[in-house]
């Protein structure tokens, strides 16, 4: 068995991209999944891959991957372009959705798979597997089969055959899909840990949101085959650049209006508000502006400000939700339940206030 | 007896009925291989003996039929076999321009009746000038035993993961090395059930075989050339013997499996 060595192993070390996505695209027939998109990811770095399903997140994985071939576009990884090579020519290893662990071999030998293709046995063998199972907590498993284990355990094996090839890149494509809840939000935090300590890239692909937001340092939010925005999960909260981000991302109340100054929006009802310059820069005509639900005070006393009837309300413990019908549309208000007895009654009247600083200013909705 | 207890064993006894339906023609034959026939015909039973296993090669040709078709069937269904999976792994991982025929065309054998594909190869040999023997024999065999294979390979195939071949290739190993080291270990019970299965369809062969044999006599030929003047019990042993190796080869990948699957 003669060793296959990662082609990419011989790129310079000190490209400051792991990987870069230069106008890629991939069209299945006449279907585009993903739709001409570029990227850079830096390295080290845990990255989300975002979307709903069918947004060509997976897709983008696999193309990285090399199982899936791009109909245009270069992938470049440590600054070489891998787009045409095969997956077993690329210096990147896959965490599966389904694991895809062999049946047929033991947790070892699972593991080893990756080393011995490339010709390591022996001693360092048995002491890199050994690493790589104590590193995902699962030392002293090697000797089972696959389906000896529990899910959470198949996952923790899948990360740990892929990470024990030090690859540039670890892909990981949903791989908590599986599992439940609570072992969910217990890998998260692993997952986190063990990409600190091997210092890896990681690109992660998810529909769930909170998990990346939890995972990730960038995300990436990915619809109908193109990217949305990039950027650090506050960053994606507090300014969503689209509507598809402003809604994806947790709940926005977004508000049609007209630009009428350098930092002001006039809305539907006649009402104006303030808005940070920044927002507006570029922008003519109509907009939507937006403020999350948490960000809305009771009350006067702030800049911007909106009264209406409260249509609906749930308590959830830590806080009460409000749906107020307001002459702007429907707002969503959370209020910290920090009293008791503070509850509002169904078609009370409220005024509400935010402060410019926590609005964000989004295209204006197609068909308005 | 009340109704209770017919209700609950009438399934029991309907289904003994029915295996013995099913076994009881073996188990003749079984019991008359250790018949001591007076007349040249093995049809009433005079006395125990156990020299026609002793002596099974004692009638003149039988030798060389069993080895004869014993050779034919252990080729050709290796062949059919190895064919066979190859096609199955086509036909189930890639689209192609004619996928379907192909399909079809397959399944064409096991439903032909075989006295048609006997006539029809005899025909094929004819025009073509080949000599009947050995060759045409094998090439019948293999013919008809590749449906077979293929439709059992397939079966294995069809829920096979392909995210395994995926993570082989994408943990270093090129298309021949992830074959041999994820794709052939997990199909192989199929392919070795594949191979007892043609290597039975083979072995006791008489329609198509009896129209492209020629000059060769394989054992079900000698059988039904005996047949006519004499039924020598060694025809019983050996039939019994072909019956207990492939019973046995059977339950053997059975056991095989499910230790495989236990320790798994």
């Amino acid at each position: 068995m003669t060793a296959v060595t990662p082609v990419a192993d011989g790129a310079p070390a000190t490209a400051e991209y792991d990987i870069r996505l230069i106008g890629l695209t991939k069209r299945f027939d006449d279907v585009v999944a993903v739709d001409n998109i570029s990227l850079d990811i830096d390295r080290g770095h845990f990255f989300a891959l975002l979307g709903p399903s069918g947004c060509g997140k997976t897709t983008t994985l696999r193309m990285i991957g090399g199982f899936e071939e791009p109909s245009e576009g270069r992938i470049e990884l440590g600054g070489v372009d891998v787009a045409r090579l095969p997956p077993y020519k690329r210096d990147v290893n896959t965490v599966f959705q389904s694991y895809a662990l062999f049946p047929h071999l033991s947790i070892f030998e699972n593991v080893a798979f990756g080393l011995k293709r490339r010709g390591i046995k022996g001693g360092d063998l048995r002491k890199r597997v050994g690493d790589a199972l104590e590193l995902v907590g699962l030392a002293g498993l090697d000797r089972r089969k696959p389906r000896q284990l529990s899910g959470g355990q198949q996952q923790r094996i899948a990360l740990a055959r892929a990470l024990v090839n030090r690859p540039r890149v670890l892909l990981l494509d949903e791989p908590l899909g599986a599992l439940d809840l609570k072992l969910r939000k217990e890998m998260q935090l692993e997952l986190k840990r063990i990409q600190h300590e091997v210092g890896i890239t990681f690109v992660h692909v998810t529909h769930d949101q909170e998990e990346a937001m939890t995972m990730a340092d960038r995300i990436v939010i990915m619809n109908g085959g193109h990217i949305e925005q990039v950027g650090e999960p506050s960053e994606l909260y507090e300014q969503p650049r689209t509507p598809f981000v402003a809604g994806f991302l947790g709940v926005s109340n977004l508000l049609s209006g007209t630009i009428v100054g350098d930092d002001r929006v006039k809305l539907q009802d006649g009402t104006e508000v303030r808005v940070p310059t920044a927002a507006l820069a570029g922008r003519q005509g109509n907009v939507q502006i937006g403020v999350r639900p948490e960000k809305l005070r009771i009350g006067g006393g702030e800049e911007n400000s909106l009264s209406g009837t409260v249509a609906e309300s749930a308590y959830i413990g830590v806080s009460t939700q409000y749906i107020l019908d307001t002459p702007a549309g429907p707002v969503t208000v959370y209020v910290q339940n920090d009293r008791l007895g503070a509850q509002v009654a169904n078609g009370e009247r409220l005024t509400l206030g935010w402060s410019p600083d926590c609005t964000f200013v989004v295209d204006a909705q197609e068909d308005t | 007896m009340s109704l209770a207890f017919v209700r609950r064993h009438v399934l029991t006894v309907w289904s003994l009925f029915f295996f013995g339906y099913l076994l009881l023609p073996i188990a003749v034959v079984a019991a008359f291989s250790f018949n001591q026939p007076r007349g040249r015909f093995n049809f009433t039973w005079e006395g125990f003996t156990w020299s026609n296993w002793t002596h099974w090669n004692a009638i003149p040709g039988i030798q060389s039929a069993v080895e004869l078709s014993l050779e034919i069937a252990l080729i050709a269904s290796i062949l059919a076999t190895g064919l066979g999976t190859l096609m199955a792994l086509a036909l189930v991982r890639y689209g192609f321009r004619g996928r379907a025929t192909t399909n079809f065309i397959v399944f064409l054998p096991l439903s032909t009746p075989e006295i048609v594909l006997g006539a029809s190869l005899l025909t094929l040999f004819l025009n073509f000038s080949t000599p009947l023997g050995f060759w045409t024999i094998l090439i019948a065999h293999v013919m008809f035993c590749v449906s077979f294979a293929v439709v059992t390979v397939k079966a294995r195939l069809v829920g096979f993961d392909r995210h395994l071949e995926e993570a082989a290739m994408d943990l270093g190993a090129n298309e021949w090395t992830t074959f041999r080291k994820v794709t052939l270990p997990l199909i192989a019970p199929a392919i070795l059930a594949a191979l007892l299965l043609c290597f039975a369809i083979s072995v006791d062969d008489f329609v198509v075989t009896y129209f492209v044999a020629g000059p060769r006599v394989t054992f079900p030929i000698f059988v039904w050339g005996a047949a006519r003047v004499a039924t020598p019990p060694q025809i019983n042993v050996i039939g019994i013997g072909f019956f207990v190796i492939a019973v046995t080869a059977m339950l053997a990948n059975v056991v095989l499996q499910n230790r495989r699957a236990q320790r798994a």
